[in-house]
Protein backbone atom coordinates (compact mmCIF):
# COMPACT_ATOMS: atom_id res chain seq x y z
CA UNK A 1 0.00 0.00 0.00
CA UNK A 2 1.63 3.66 -0.79
CA UNK A 3 2.32 5.50 2.27
CA UNK A 4 0.02 8.11 3.21
CA UNK A 5 0.88 11.25 2.91
CA UNK A 6 -0.70 14.89 3.87
CA UNK A 7 1.01 17.21 2.19
CA UNK A 8 -1.45 19.87 0.39
CA UNK A 9 -4.99 20.64 1.34
CA UNK A 10 -5.26 20.48 -2.88
CA UNK A 11 -4.78 16.65 -2.49
CA UNK A 12 -7.89 16.68 -0.84
CA UNK A 13 -11.55 16.21 -2.60
CA UNK A 14 -14.36 17.34 -0.65
CA UNK A 15 -15.58 13.86 0.38
CA UNK A 16 -12.22 13.59 1.98
CA UNK A 17 -12.69 16.38 3.82
CA UNK A 18 -15.78 16.45 5.35
CA UNK A 19 -14.74 12.43 6.04
CA UNK A 20 -12.19 13.73 8.60
CA UNK A 21 -14.06 16.82 10.14
CA UNK A 22 -16.69 14.29 10.69
CA UNK A 23 -14.17 12.42 12.36
CA UNK A 24 -12.82 15.10 14.03
CA UNK A 25 -16.16 15.99 15.74
CA UNK A 26 -16.74 12.60 16.84
CA UNK A 27 -13.08 13.02 18.49
CA UNK A 28 -14.42 16.39 20.22
CA UNK A 29 -17.35 14.55 21.85
CA UNK A 30 -15.00 12.39 23.30
CA UNK A 31 -15.75 9.36 21.00
CA UNK A 32 -12.03 7.54 20.34
CA UNK A 33 -9.87 4.94 21.55
CA UNK A 34 -7.45 6.54 23.72
CA UNK A 35 -4.68 4.11 23.12
CA UNK A 36 -5.33 3.92 19.25
CA UNK A 37 -1.70 5.27 18.62
CA UNK A 38 -0.11 3.30 21.75
CA UNK A 39 3.51 2.38 20.43
CA UNK A 40 3.91 4.55 17.97
CA UNK A 41 6.31 7.58 17.69
CA UNK A 42 5.72 10.69 15.30
CA UNK A 43 8.99 12.69 14.82
CA UNK A 44 8.67 16.53 15.38
CA UNK A 45 10.89 18.12 12.85
CA UNK A 46 9.81 21.93 13.10
CA UNK A 47 12.88 24.29 11.29
CA UNK A 48 10.62 27.60 11.94
CA UNK A 49 9.61 28.87 15.02
CA UNK A 50 5.67 27.07 16.25
CA UNK A 51 3.49 27.61 19.29
CA UNK A 52 0.39 26.17 18.11
CA UNK A 53 0.51 23.99 15.41
CA UNK A 54 3.46 22.07 17.20
CA UNK A 55 2.00 21.93 20.54
CA UNK A 56 -1.08 20.78 19.21
CA UNK A 57 0.37 17.66 16.87
CA UNK A 58 2.42 16.94 20.67
CA UNK A 59 -0.99 17.10 22.33
CA UNK A 60 -3.10 15.32 19.89
CA UNK A 61 -0.16 11.92 19.34
CA UNK A 62 -0.62 12.40 23.69
CA UNK A 63 -4.10 11.95 23.40
CA UNK A 64 -4.03 8.81 21.45
CA UNK A 65 -1.28 7.03 23.49
CA UNK A 66 1.22 8.04 21.43
CA UNK A 67 4.85 9.39 22.22
CA UNK A 68 6.78 12.68 20.02
CA UNK A 69 10.04 12.71 19.24
CA UNK A 70 12.07 16.34 19.01
CA UNK A 71 14.94 17.62 17.91
CA UNK A 72 14.56 20.82 19.25
CA UNK A 73 15.98 23.60 17.57
CA UNK A 74 17.44 23.85 13.98
CA UNK A 75 20.66 25.16 15.67
CA UNK A 76 20.71 21.51 17.44
CA UNK A 77 20.34 19.07 14.37
CA UNK A 78 22.56 18.00 11.88
CA UNK A 79 21.11 20.10 9.03
CA UNK A 80 23.17 23.37 11.27
CA UNK A 81 26.29 21.09 9.96
CA UNK A 82 25.01 21.19 6.15
CA UNK A 83 23.01 17.76 6.25
CA UNK A 84 20.38 17.96 3.24
CA UNK A 85 16.58 17.62 4.33
CA UNK A 86 16.87 14.54 1.91
CA UNK A 87 18.92 13.05 4.23
CA UNK A 88 17.52 14.07 7.35
CA UNK A 89 14.24 12.92 6.58
CA UNK A 90 16.10 9.14 5.69
CA UNK A 91 17.42 8.85 8.98
CA UNK A 92 14.46 10.29 10.87
CA UNK A 93 12.34 7.28 8.89
CA UNK A 94 14.44 5.02 10.68
CA UNK A 95 13.48 6.42 14.34
CA UNK A 96 9.69 7.09 13.75
CA UNK A 97 6.12 5.61 12.40
CA UNK A 98 5.21 9.56 10.92
CA UNK A 99 6.97 12.84 10.16
CA UNK A 100 5.40 16.09 10.56
CA UNK A 101 7.35 18.92 9.48
CA UNK A 102 7.39 22.78 9.61
CA UNK A 103 10.34 24.05 7.31
CA UNK A 104 11.09 27.54 5.70
CA UNK A 105 11.42 26.27 1.75
CA UNK A 106 8.07 25.83 -0.19
CA UNK A 107 8.21 22.65 -1.42
CA UNK A 108 10.06 20.72 1.33
CA UNK A 109 7.10 18.60 2.92
CA UNK A 110 6.82 17.54 -0.77
CA UNK A 111 10.22 16.21 -0.94
CA UNK A 112 10.38 15.09 2.56
CA UNK A 113 7.86 12.69 1.24
CA UNK A 114 9.83 11.98 -1.57
CA UNK A 115 12.44 10.58 0.56
CA UNK A 116 11.16 9.22 3.49
CA UNK A 117 9.59 5.78 4.21
CA UNK A 118 7.43 6.48 6.85
CA UNK A 119 3.78 8.98 6.20
CA UNK A 120 4.73 13.18 6.21
CA UNK A 121 2.39 15.39 7.30
CA UNK A 122 2.96 19.07 5.97
CA UNK A 123 2.46 21.21 9.39
CA UNK A 124 3.54 24.33 7.15
CA UNK A 125 6.29 25.20 4.11
CA UNK A 126 7.42 28.95 3.55
CA UNK A 127 4.45 30.61 1.55
CA UNK A 128 3.27 27.52 0.42
CA UNK A 129 1.29 24.86 1.90
CA UNK A 130 -0.10 24.39 5.52
CA UNK A 131 -3.04 21.64 5.66
CA UNK A 132 -3.99 21.16 8.90
CA UNK A 133 -4.66 24.91 9.28
CA UNK A 134 -6.88 24.52 6.72
CA UNK A 135 -8.40 21.70 7.90
CA UNK A 136 -8.82 23.31 11.16
CA UNK A 137 -10.44 26.24 9.68
CA UNK A 138 -12.86 24.76 8.44
CA UNK A 139 -13.46 22.89 10.97
CA UNK A 140 -14.30 25.64 13.23
CA UNK A 141 -16.80 27.27 10.54
CA UNK A 142 -18.97 24.11 10.19
CA UNK A 143 -19.38 24.62 14.28
CA UNK A 144 -21.27 27.54 13.56
CA UNK A 145 -23.03 26.95 9.92
CA UNK A 146 -22.95 24.67 6.85
CA UNK A 147 -20.00 25.91 4.96
CA UNK A 148 -21.64 25.82 1.33
CA UNK A 149 -22.00 28.96 0.09
CA UNK A 150 -21.10 31.20 2.63
CA UNK A 151 -19.70 34.61 1.99
CA UNK A 152 -16.28 34.69 3.22
CA UNK A 153 -13.36 37.57 3.67
CA UNK A 154 -10.05 37.29 3.39
CA UNK A 155 -8.31 39.99 5.33
CA UNK A 156 -4.64 41.13 6.01
CA UNK A 157 -2.01 39.27 3.84
CA UNK A 158 -3.09 37.82 1.17
CA UNK A 159 0.25 37.20 -0.64
CA UNK A 160 2.44 35.54 2.07
CA UNK A 161 0.13 34.22 4.30
CA UNK A 162 0.06 30.32 3.47
CA UNK A 163 -3.22 29.95 5.37
CA UNK A 164 -5.41 32.24 3.10
CA UNK A 165 -4.11 30.37 0.20
CA UNK A 166 -4.72 26.93 1.59
CA UNK A 167 -8.21 28.12 2.61
CA UNK A 168 -9.02 29.67 -0.27
CA UNK A 169 -8.32 26.86 -2.33
CA UNK A 170 -10.27 24.44 0.42
CA UNK A 171 -13.47 26.65 0.40
CA UNK A 172 -13.71 26.31 -3.82
CA UNK A 173 -14.57 22.80 -3.09
CA UNK A 174 -17.81 24.66 -0.80
CA UNK A 175 -19.17 26.73 -3.43
CA UNK A 176 -17.96 29.55 -1.35
CA UNK A 177 -17.58 33.67 -2.32
CA UNK A 178 -14.59 34.96 -1.79
CA UNK A 179 -14.01 38.95 -0.52
CA UNK A 180 -10.35 39.66 -0.30
CA UNK A 181 -9.39 42.70 1.43
CA UNK A 182 -5.47 43.56 1.51
CA UNK A 183 -3.24 45.88 1.47
CA UNK A 184 -1.54 46.78 -2.00
CA UNK A 185 0.78 44.32 -2.92
CA UNK A 186 -0.13 41.82 -0.75
CA UNK A 187 -3.21 40.92 -2.76
CA UNK A 188 -3.58 37.11 -3.21
CA UNK A 189 -1.29 35.80 -6.11
CA UNK A 190 -3.19 36.30 -9.43
CA UNK A 191 -1.77 32.58 -10.78
CA UNK A 192 -3.82 31.46 -7.37
CA UNK A 193 -6.64 33.90 -8.13
CA UNK A 194 -7.30 32.71 -11.84
CA UNK A 195 -6.73 29.06 -10.87
CA UNK A 196 -10.25 29.48 -8.57
CA UNK A 197 -11.93 31.62 -10.83
CA UNK A 198 -11.25 29.12 -13.07
CA UNK A 199 -12.87 26.46 -10.30
CA UNK A 200 -16.05 28.48 -10.96
CA UNK A 201 -14.91 30.86 -7.23
CA UNK A 202 -16.52 34.06 -7.20
CA UNK A 203 -13.89 36.31 -6.44
CA UNK A 204 -14.32 40.24 -5.10
CA UNK A 205 -11.70 42.26 -4.48
CA UNK A 206 -12.78 45.38 -2.01
CA UNK A 207 -10.83 48.03 -0.43
CA UNK A 208 -11.95 48.73 2.58
CA UNK A 209 -13.30 45.73 5.20
CA UNK A 210 -16.17 48.51 6.17
CA UNK A 211 -17.52 47.49 2.34
CA UNK A 212 -18.15 44.17 2.90
CA UNK A 213 -18.84 43.67 7.12
CA UNK A 214 -22.79 43.60 6.91
CA UNK A 215 -22.35 40.98 3.89
CA UNK A 216 -19.95 38.28 4.71
CA UNK A 217 -20.29 35.42 7.47
CA UNK A 218 -16.91 34.91 8.17
CA UNK A 219 -13.93 37.19 8.69
CA UNK A 220 -10.49 35.53 8.12
CA UNK A 221 -7.86 38.21 9.32
CA UNK A 222 -4.12 37.58 9.00
CA UNK A 223 -1.33 39.01 9.96
CA UNK A 224 0.27 41.64 8.43
CA UNK A 225 4.33 41.64 9.00
CA UNK A 226 5.97 44.28 9.55
CA UNK A 227 9.44 43.36 7.64
CA UNK A 228 7.18 44.02 4.39
CA UNK A 229 7.56 47.84 5.19
CA UNK A 230 9.94 50.12 4.43
CA UNK A 231 9.44 51.86 7.82
CA UNK A 232 7.21 51.10 11.11
CA UNK A 233 4.88 54.26 10.08
CA UNK A 234 4.40 53.27 6.97
CA UNK A 235 3.34 49.83 8.60
CA UNK A 236 1.19 51.42 11.36
CA UNK A 237 -0.70 53.57 8.72
CA UNK A 238 -1.56 50.40 6.07
CA UNK A 239 -2.57 48.08 9.19
CA UNK A 240 -4.55 50.03 10.69
CA UNK A 241 -6.90 50.37 8.02
CA UNK A 242 -7.23 46.22 8.57
CA UNK A 243 -7.38 46.20 11.96
CA UNK A 244 -10.99 44.56 13.65
CA UNK A 245 -12.99 46.36 16.68
CA UNK A 246 -15.71 46.64 18.24
CA UNK A 247 -16.53 49.40 16.57
CA UNK A 248 -16.98 47.83 13.11
CA UNK A 249 -18.51 44.58 14.04
CA UNK A 250 -21.59 46.82 14.98
CA UNK A 251 -22.51 46.26 11.75
CA UNK A 252 -21.68 42.55 11.37
CA UNK A 253 -24.67 39.96 10.52
CA UNK A 254 -25.29 38.49 14.19
CA UNK A 255 -23.58 35.16 13.11
CA UNK A 256 -20.57 36.18 11.52
CA UNK A 257 -17.38 34.35 13.31
CA UNK A 258 -13.83 36.28 13.15
CA UNK A 259 -11.28 34.10 12.90
CA UNK A 260 -7.56 34.26 12.65
CA UNK A 261 -4.50 31.56 12.52
CA UNK A 262 -2.81 33.53 14.95
CA UNK A 263 -0.30 34.55 16.77
CA UNK A 264 -2.19 38.61 16.07
CA UNK A 265 -0.27 41.27 16.45
CA UNK A 266 -2.56 44.24 15.92
CA UNK A 267 -4.98 42.95 13.79
CA UNK A 268 -7.49 42.29 16.19
CA UNK A 269 -8.30 44.68 19.11
CA UNK A 270 -8.28 42.89 22.25
CA UNK A 271 -11.70 44.34 22.79
CA UNK A 272 -13.14 42.02 20.20
CA UNK A 273 -12.19 38.68 22.28
CA UNK A 274 -15.12 38.98 24.31
CA UNK A 275 -17.37 39.73 21.53
CA UNK A 276 -19.85 36.42 20.76
CA UNK A 277 -18.15 36.87 16.60
CA UNK A 278 -14.71 35.71 18.17
CA UNK A 279 -13.94 32.79 17.21
CA UNK A 280 -9.91 32.93 16.99
CA UNK A 281 -9.00 30.86 19.99
CA UNK A 282 -11.74 28.48 19.79
CA UNK A 283 -10.22 28.00 16.32
CA UNK A 284 -6.76 27.39 18.08
CA UNK A 285 -8.18 24.60 20.54
CA UNK A 286 -9.59 23.03 17.73
CA UNK A 287 -6.61 22.01 16.65
CA UNK A 288 -6.14 18.75 18.41
CA UNK A 289 -9.11 16.92 17.47
CA UNK A 290 -8.64 18.10 13.60
CA UNK A 291 -5.11 17.03 14.07
CA UNK A 292 -6.13 13.58 16.07
CA UNK A 293 -8.06 13.02 13.24
CA UNK A 294 -5.19 13.40 10.83
CA UNK A 295 -2.61 11.31 13.10
CA UNK A 296 -5.06 8.24 12.57
CA UNK A 297 -5.68 9.24 8.85
CA UNK A 298 -1.41 8.35 8.00
CA UNK A 299 -1.15 5.83 11.10
CA UNK A 300 -3.70 3.26 10.78
CA UNK B 1 12.77 35.91 -52.75
CA UNK B 2 11.66 33.32 -54.74
CA UNK B 3 11.34 29.09 -53.99
CA UNK B 4 14.13 28.83 -56.21
CA UNK B 5 16.30 31.53 -54.31
CA UNK B 6 14.76 30.13 -51.08
CA UNK B 7 15.63 26.48 -51.62
CA UNK B 8 19.44 27.64 -53.01
CA UNK B 9 19.80 29.49 -49.74
CA UNK B 10 18.70 26.84 -47.73
CA UNK B 11 21.10 24.41 -50.03
CA UNK B 12 24.09 26.39 -48.82
CA UNK B 13 23.03 27.13 -45.09
CA UNK B 14 22.76 23.55 -44.45
CA UNK B 15 24.79 20.72 -46.16
CA UNK B 16 23.29 16.90 -45.74
CA UNK B 17 24.57 15.09 -42.78
CA UNK B 18 25.63 11.29 -43.71
CA UNK B 19 24.40 10.31 -39.70
CA UNK B 20 22.55 11.81 -36.99
CA UNK B 21 19.36 14.14 -36.08
CA UNK B 22 17.94 16.92 -38.40
CA UNK B 23 15.38 18.80 -36.38
CA UNK B 24 13.20 21.28 -38.72
CA UNK B 25 10.55 23.47 -38.73
CA UNK B 26 11.66 24.96 -35.34
CA UNK B 27 10.69 28.47 -35.17
CA UNK B 28 12.52 31.27 -36.33
CA UNK B 29 14.99 32.82 -33.97
CA UNK B 30 14.58 29.42 -31.23
CA UNK B 31 17.37 27.23 -32.86
CA UNK B 32 19.90 28.35 -29.92
CA UNK B 33 17.17 27.55 -27.44
CA UNK B 34 16.58 24.13 -29.07
CA UNK B 35 20.28 23.92 -28.67
CA UNK B 36 20.11 24.80 -24.89
CA UNK B 37 17.20 22.24 -24.42
CA UNK B 38 19.48 19.24 -25.48
CA UNK B 39 22.29 19.88 -23.14
CA UNK B 40 24.61 20.45 -26.51
CA UNK B 41 27.41 22.88 -25.22
CA UNK B 42 30.48 24.20 -26.07
CA UNK B 43 32.38 20.76 -25.03
CA UNK B 44 29.97 18.87 -26.39
CA UNK B 45 31.60 16.57 -29.30
CA UNK B 46 29.56 16.33 -32.18
CA UNK B 47 29.51 18.28 -34.93
CA UNK B 48 26.69 20.66 -34.78
CA UNK B 49 25.02 23.02 -37.51
CA UNK B 50 22.63 25.80 -37.06
CA UNK B 51 20.79 27.67 -39.67
CA UNK B 52 18.47 30.43 -38.48
CA UNK B 53 15.69 32.43 -40.16
CA UNK B 54 15.59 30.67 -43.10
CA UNK B 55 12.40 31.49 -45.51
CA UNK B 56 9.82 28.78 -44.97
CA UNK B 57 6.88 28.64 -47.35
CA UNK B 58 5.00 27.48 -44.68
CA UNK B 59 6.32 29.26 -41.81
CA UNK B 60 7.45 32.46 -43.03
CA UNK B 61 10.89 31.89 -41.45
CA UNK B 62 12.45 28.93 -39.50
CA UNK B 63 15.45 27.74 -37.71
CA UNK B 64 17.00 24.28 -38.53
CA UNK B 65 19.77 22.46 -36.13
CA UNK B 66 21.75 19.39 -37.35
CA UNK B 67 23.02 16.79 -35.33
CA UNK B 68 25.52 14.84 -36.76
CA UNK B 69 26.72 11.56 -35.09
CA UNK B 70 23.81 11.36 -32.48
CA UNK B 71 20.57 10.02 -32.65
CA UNK B 72 17.83 12.25 -30.26
CA UNK B 73 15.93 10.02 -27.84
CA UNK B 74 11.75 10.72 -28.14
CA UNK B 75 12.30 12.17 -24.49
CA UNK B 76 14.72 14.49 -25.52
CA UNK B 77 13.02 15.63 -28.80
CA UNK B 78 9.73 16.06 -26.52
CA UNK B 79 11.67 19.16 -24.79
CA UNK B 80 11.65 20.99 -27.86
CA UNK B 81 7.82 20.69 -28.41
CA UNK B 82 7.84 23.30 -25.16
CA UNK B 83 9.46 26.12 -27.01
CA UNK B 84 8.80 24.79 -30.92
CA UNK B 85 5.58 22.52 -30.74
CA UNK B 86 5.82 22.48 -35.17
CA UNK B 87 9.15 20.86 -35.22
CA UNK B 88 10.17 17.78 -37.11
CA UNK B 89 12.36 15.35 -36.41
CA UNK B 90 14.26 13.51 -39.18
CA UNK B 91 16.86 10.79 -38.03
CA UNK B 92 19.63 10.50 -40.51
CA UNK B 93 21.47 7.31 -41.34
CA UNK B 94 23.93 6.86 -44.45
CA UNK B 95 22.16 10.11 -46.00
CA UNK B 96 18.46 8.86 -45.81
CA UNK B 97 15.84 9.57 -43.44
CA UNK B 98 15.41 6.55 -41.86
CA UNK B 99 12.70 8.11 -39.45
CA UNK B 100 10.97 10.86 -39.80
CA UNK B 101 8.24 12.19 -36.80
CA UNK B 102 7.18 15.38 -34.58
CA UNK B 103 7.14 16.27 -31.39
CA UNK B 104 4.97 15.65 -28.87
CA UNK B 105 4.25 17.99 -25.69
CA UNK B 106 5.55 16.26 -22.68
CA UNK B 107 3.43 16.01 -18.99
CA UNK B 108 6.23 16.12 -16.91
CA UNK B 109 9.56 17.39 -17.51
CA UNK B 110 12.35 17.10 -15.39
CA UNK B 111 15.74 19.17 -14.64
CA UNK B 112 14.93 21.15 -17.69
CA UNK B 113 13.83 24.55 -16.09
CA UNK B 114 14.84 26.03 -13.09
CA UNK B 115 11.69 27.13 -10.50
CA UNK B 116 11.40 31.00 -10.35
CA UNK B 117 10.33 30.89 -6.71
CA UNK B 118 13.40 31.72 -4.73
CA UNK B 119 11.97 30.21 -2.01
CA UNK B 120 11.34 26.84 -3.57
CA UNK B 121 12.94 23.87 -2.25
CA UNK B 122 14.03 22.79 -5.82
CA UNK B 123 16.66 26.01 -5.35
CA UNK B 124 18.88 24.50 -2.64
CA UNK B 125 21.26 21.88 -2.40
CA UNK B 126 18.56 18.76 -2.14
CA UNK B 127 19.52 15.74 -4.30
CA UNK B 128 16.26 16.38 -6.30
CA UNK B 129 15.92 17.67 -9.98
CA UNK B 130 13.25 20.35 -10.68
CA UNK B 131 9.70 19.33 -11.93
CA UNK B 132 6.92 20.61 -13.53
CA UNK B 133 3.59 19.56 -14.70
CA UNK B 134 2.84 20.90 -18.13
CA UNK B 135 -0.61 22.38 -18.03
CA UNK B 136 -2.31 24.15 -20.80
CA UNK B 137 -1.73 27.56 -18.57
CA UNK B 138 2.06 27.04 -17.96
CA UNK B 139 4.55 24.99 -16.19
CA UNK B 140 3.44 24.23 -12.44
CA UNK B 141 6.34 23.68 -10.35
CA UNK B 142 5.39 20.22 -8.88
CA UNK B 143 7.44 21.19 -5.66
CA UNK B 144 6.19 24.71 -4.68
CA UNK B 145 3.22 24.91 -7.22
CA UNK B 146 4.50 27.98 -8.98
CA UNK B 147 3.74 28.52 -12.58
CA UNK B 148 5.71 29.75 -15.19
CA UNK B 149 3.08 31.04 -17.48
CA UNK B 150 5.79 32.82 -20.03
CA UNK B 151 9.10 32.85 -20.89
CA UNK B 152 10.04 29.27 -20.66
CA UNK B 153 13.41 29.45 -22.33
CA UNK B 154 14.40 32.46 -19.89
CA UNK B 155 14.05 29.62 -16.95
CA UNK B 156 16.48 26.70 -18.89
CA UNK B 157 18.81 25.70 -16.87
Amino acid sequence: MATRHIISIGDFDRKEIDRLLDHAAQIDKKKYDENALCGKILAVLFFEPSTRTRMSFESAMARLGGTSLSVGSVEACSMAKGETLADTIRVVSGYADAIVIRHPKEGAARLAAEFATVPVINAGDGAGQHPSQTLLDLYTIRQSMPIDGIDIALVGDLRYGRTAHSLASALSLYNARLHTISPKGLELPATLAAGLAEKGMEIIEHDDIRDVIDTVDVLYVTRIQRERFPDSASYFNVASNYRITPELLTGAKKHLIVLHPLPRVDEIDPRVDASPHARYFEQSKNGVPVRMAMLMRVLQ
Amino acid sequence: MTTTESAENEGLLVRRIKNGTVIDHIDGGEALNVVKILGITGTTQEALSIATNVPSRNMGRKDIVKLTNRELSKEEVDRIALISPRATINIIRNFKVCEKKGVEIPILIEGLVRCPNPGCISNTNEPIRSRFKVLPEGLHCCYCDWVITRDITGHII
